[in-house]
């Protein structure tokens, strides 16, 4: 069979603080936004995708931005770069949101969560440098903007979670979906919220960099608990229906045809108090008001091969429809399944569409997400 | 000996010429990862040496099946097809490829035995 064929490096990896947990664990370490992450540990991709559904696992993702936006004037200012409510996010209360631009594309998806005395925001690894000169360049005259290097962050998913965190700290079971909330767990202030990117119930924890390894082994600790990579996040954020920054949806997408209009707060949309004023306002209203001509959909394959990003969509007759931007076997569901950007017109519920994949049509149906249902604890 | 092994991680064994059977090797089977789908070759069609015959994708990645030698496919593994994951459990066993008629032996012996194929792991 073929080899693989990742290029050798040359530039260090960066570490996070659990890395030598990771090769203790037997991890199968892979470079990933500039750091040595575990794909996997010795179980695999499919039983931790399955542990994570069925059970509680343990995720870090300590190589993502965490950065503090302080002042009177962070919420305001914020809402100069995203479409979402900030202004009125009550305290303890998270949001998902997008920095857009221009064009009315995406320049990230990202996490905020109003604390205390500051908002807190979790972007993706892969754009945290430029998500911070972003808020720097635009609004950094507006709000102090503090990024958090010497923080990890570990993500607990599974209906199994909250048993196993609440171990630690029973207060952590007061927290209903989308809520943050400060507790101490194994010696440590952290700050916790009930998300995630599994469509499972679960937490996220910010922990202090030097108090990581010791949480994480409190955790792994909990008969529930095991540890799991980035491929069985990968898998499960896609059955989720959830989308991957830089695949499904990117600088040329609007959040529109993402189908991400349930995150634009109607008091920012046309007609709305707080409407517009974000980079690309003017394309994503329009968007809004007239409707999008592609729109990114849900497939399900019905033959039992997967159907990977690049994937070309056609219709019966070989016209192509649009492309694939995310695809792999389900392991809950045990069907391929992808996501796709196709012409409206063909992205009709339960509408046939075809894949072609080494040269033959295979066929899929078009599919509501997620496509295993989440379970939020709200 | 009857099994010999390629340079791309498969292995065949020789021992019933007119269906020798072809894996991956559990090396293969371990750098892949969770294999959820196999391409299996054509029964009945010939293939070339270092053609590629059949299809092995993981979780994460897809990668060729090469046929190792000149021959004729004459079975190819349904239980493998039905449970690819057979393919991690038993790659030297329950998890075979395929068979082929081998149309030339001497291809046959100019493949690693198996201290050869252990020399080239510890190369990687």
């Amino acid at each position: 069979m073929s080899a693989d064929a990742t290029p050798l490096l040359h530039t260090p990896l960066l570490h996070t603080p659990l890395h030598a947990l990771h090769l203790e664990l037997g991890a199968r370490m892979v470079p990933f936004a500039g750091y040595a992450m575990p794909v996997q540990y010795p179980a695999g991709i499919l039983a931790e995708h399955r542990h994570c559904r069925h059970e509680a696992a343990l995720f870090d993702v300590s190589h993502m931005g965490q950065i503090q936006l302080r002042g009177d004037g962070a919420a305001a200012a914020l809402e100069h770069l995203v479409p979402q409510d900030i202004i009125d996010l009550a305290q303890g209360k998270q949001r998902y949101a997008f920095f857009t631009n221009a064009q009315g594309g995406l320049l990230d998806d990202l996490m905020v969560t109003r604390r205390a005395d500051h908002l807190f925001l979790v972007v993706n690894a892969g754009c945290k440098a430029d998500d911070t000169q972003h808020l720097v360049t635009n609004i950094g005259h507006r709000c102090t903007i503090v990024p958090m290097p010497e923080h990890a962050l570990l993500a607990l998913q599974g209906p199994k979670a909250v048993l196993a965190l609440a171990r630690l700290n029973p207060a952590v079971a007061t927290l209903s979906f989308m809520t943050g909330g400060d507790f101490e767990l194994a010696g440590a202030h952290c700050f916790v919220t009930r998300s995630g990117y599994t469509g499972e119930d679960g937490f996220e924890i910010s922990v202090p960099g030097a108090q990581a390894v010791a949480l994480a082994r409190a955790l792994l600790a909990q008969p529930e608990v095991k540890p799991a990579g980035l491929g069985a996040r990968d898998t499960l954020r896609l059955e989720a229906g959830l989308c991957l920054y830089g695949h499904d949806i990117d600088t040329r997408t609007s959040p529109i045809e993402a189908g991400l209009t349930w995150a634009i707060q109607k008091v920012r949309r046309p007609g709305g108090a707080r409407a517009g004023g974000y980079p690309g306002a003017s394309v994503i209203e329009g968007h809004l008001t007239m409707g999008v001509s592609v729109k990114r959909v849900g497939l399900v394959g019905l033959e039992k091969v997967p159907v990977r990003e690049g994937t070309a969509i056609v219709d019966a007759h070989g016209s192509p429809l649009g492309r694939v931007t995310s695809g792999t076997l389900g392991p809950t569901v045990h069907e391929p399944v992808a996501m796709a950007y196709l012409a409206v017109n063909h992205a009709g519920l339960q509408q046939e569409v075809y894949a072609e994949v080494r040269g033959k049509r295979l066929p899929m149906r078009v599919s509501p997400m997620p496509f295993t249902p989440h379970r939020y604890h709200r | 000996m009857t099994t010999k092994f390629t340079a791309d991680h498969e292995w065949i064994d020789n021992e019933h010429q007119d269906a020798a059977v072809v894996g991956i090797t559990l090396h293969a089977q371990d750098a892949l990862g969770d294999v959820v789908y196999v391409d299996l070759p054509e029964v009945g069609r010939s293939y070339a040496q270092g053609e590629v015959a059949g299809v092995v994708e993981s979780v994460k990645a897809a990668a060729d099946i090469y046929m190792p030698v000149n021959g004729e496919v004459v079975e190819v593994n349904e239980a493998l097809r039905e449970n690819p994951a057979l393919a991690n459990s038993d790659p030297m066993g329950a998890g075979w490829f395929f068979k082929l008629k081998v149309a030339d032996t001497t291809q046959f012996d100019a493949l690693m035995d198996p201290p050869g194929y252990d020399d080239l792991l510890k190369t990687l």
